[in-house]
């Protein structure tokens, strides 16, 4: 089935079988790996992707549902060799150890500051990490990097 | 997942015919359901007819003592919704506690009481604040609608289009949910109206369903203490892995405590 999406800014069109999932489209079809498949059941948050700016979960949504959308993948967010603040932030705060979960976490900050803004609580990240697992940091140093990559982002009027 | 025809009509009649010509149809809207039973092969239809591309099936409105909410409404927005945390804070606090924020933004109104899990959190309020489905081929009154587990009063093919709810007094919903998936292992909705209390249990039992002595007590006197003790029977709820029906029986009691205690 023909459908018409926006990837990361790239209009484009893709004959796509109606049962294939959207994170299927990205990483099989298009070969964009940076969106992980974690569970498959809508419970791990390593395959979210913005779709029109607003976080879901790609192992969730059919591709043909997408038709019109805008996504935004993990590949979308640095500007060439320039991370993006969130990311920069991840890595300055070592908001990740084996890095699995780290796409999903990282579109899950940005949603959060879409959110709640640039002024983030710990306890109001924590809060809204539920849908996204980490089995490796414990999650704090990914608290400490979404609090400062909103503060990053806000400076950098991202 | 098997292949499956895929369609996505412009209006509810397209949708309804499309569906009355798919063979095994199914209906998707956020697909948070219906798509990980897809996965696990529950649920395997010849056609998916998306309601998601029909205009007019999101949105609230306020007209005096009733809140209508589109079907194709989600959760997100009707947890940050001005109007609903106006008139009903308790519906907004339900909404704002489905899932998780990446499962709020794609999950309806509509589709959860379509599919009517016995766990889910939507068909409490709609039966406690005494709510009006609306649908594709009529009216029905949140009392007639819920039949049992995964069972509504919804025909083949009948399509929820949105809900009515009457505004109450007070209204709050206190659930115990299940740490990995969300759901209810009790939920209790309370909702207080010039005519009296309704309470609605999910999680607990086959579907959601009344509880006629909390009502009646509250009714009489709407207080934690009037409720004090008050326990479900036991006989008439699930054991699963996560809860026995005595444990569902007296966490009942401690949810409908706290809905009191919150309520505004």
């Amino acid at each position: 089935m023909q459908t018409r999406l926006t990837i990361n800014g790239t209009s484009q069109t893709h004959d796509v079988a109606p049962a294939t999932l959207l994170v299927e489209l990205l990483r099989d079809d298009l070969g964009m790996t940076g969106t992980h498949i974690g569970c498959d059941t809508s419970q791990c948050g390593a395959c979210n992707v913005l779709i029109d700016g607003v976080a879901m979960k790609s192992c969730t949504v059919l591709a043909v549902q997408a038709e019109g959308k805008a996504i935004t993948t993990i590949e979308g967010l640095a500007n060439g060799d320039t991370l993006h603040p969130m990311q920069a932030a991840f890595r300055e705060h070592h908001g990740l150890q084996c890095g699995f979960c780290t796409p999903g976490m990282v579109i899950a900050g940005l949603e959060i500051v879409r959110r709640r803004g640039h002024d983030l609580s710990a306890e109001d990240i924590a809060h809204d990490l539920e849908g996204n697992l980490c089995r490796c940091t414990g999650y704090m140093n990914i608290i400490k990097a979404i609090q400062a990559g909103a503060k990053a982002m806000e400076a950098h009027n991202a | 997942m098997r292949e499956f025809a895929y369609a996505r009509p412009g209006s509810v009649a397209e949708a309804a015919s499309t569906f009355a010509g798919g063979g095994e149809a199914a209906f998707i809207a956020g697909g948070h359901t219906l798509l990980p039973a897809m996965k696990s092969r529950l649920r395997m239809p010849d056609t998916l007819v998306d309601l998601g591309g029909i205009p007019g099936l999101a949105g609230i409105a306020r007209d005096g003592d009733t809140l209508t909410i589109g079907a194709l409404t989600t959760h997100a927005t009707v947890a940050t919704d001005a109007a609903v945390a106006a008139a009903i804070p308790g519906l907004a606090s339900l909404a704002a506690g489905i899932g998780d924020p990446q499962v709020r933004n794609r999950g309806t109104l509509g589709g959860v009481i379509a599919n009517n899990d016995p766990a889910a959190d939507y068909p409490a309020a709609v039966l406690a604040l005494d709510a009006v489905v609306t649908t594709s081929a009529g009216r029905h009154a949140a009392d007639d609608y819920f039949q049992g587990m995964f069972t509504t009063a919804l025909t083949d093919g009948e399509i929820v289009t949105g809900v009515t709810f009457k505004v109450p007094q007070a209204s709050a919903y206190a659930k115990f949910r299940h740490p990995a998936s969300r759901y209810a292992v009790v939920g209790i909705f309370v909702a207080r109206f010039a005519a009296g209390v309704r309470v609605a249990v999910t999680g607990a039992g086959p579907g959601v369903f009344r509880w006629a002595e909390a009502e009646a007590a509250l009714s009489a006197d709407f207080s934690a203490t009037a409720v004090s003790g008050l326990t479900l029977d036991p006989a008439d709820l699930n054991t699963d892995i996560h809860a026995s029906a005595e444990y569902r029986g007296h966490l009942a009691g401690v949810m409908l405590g706290q809905a009191v205690t919150a309520a505004r």
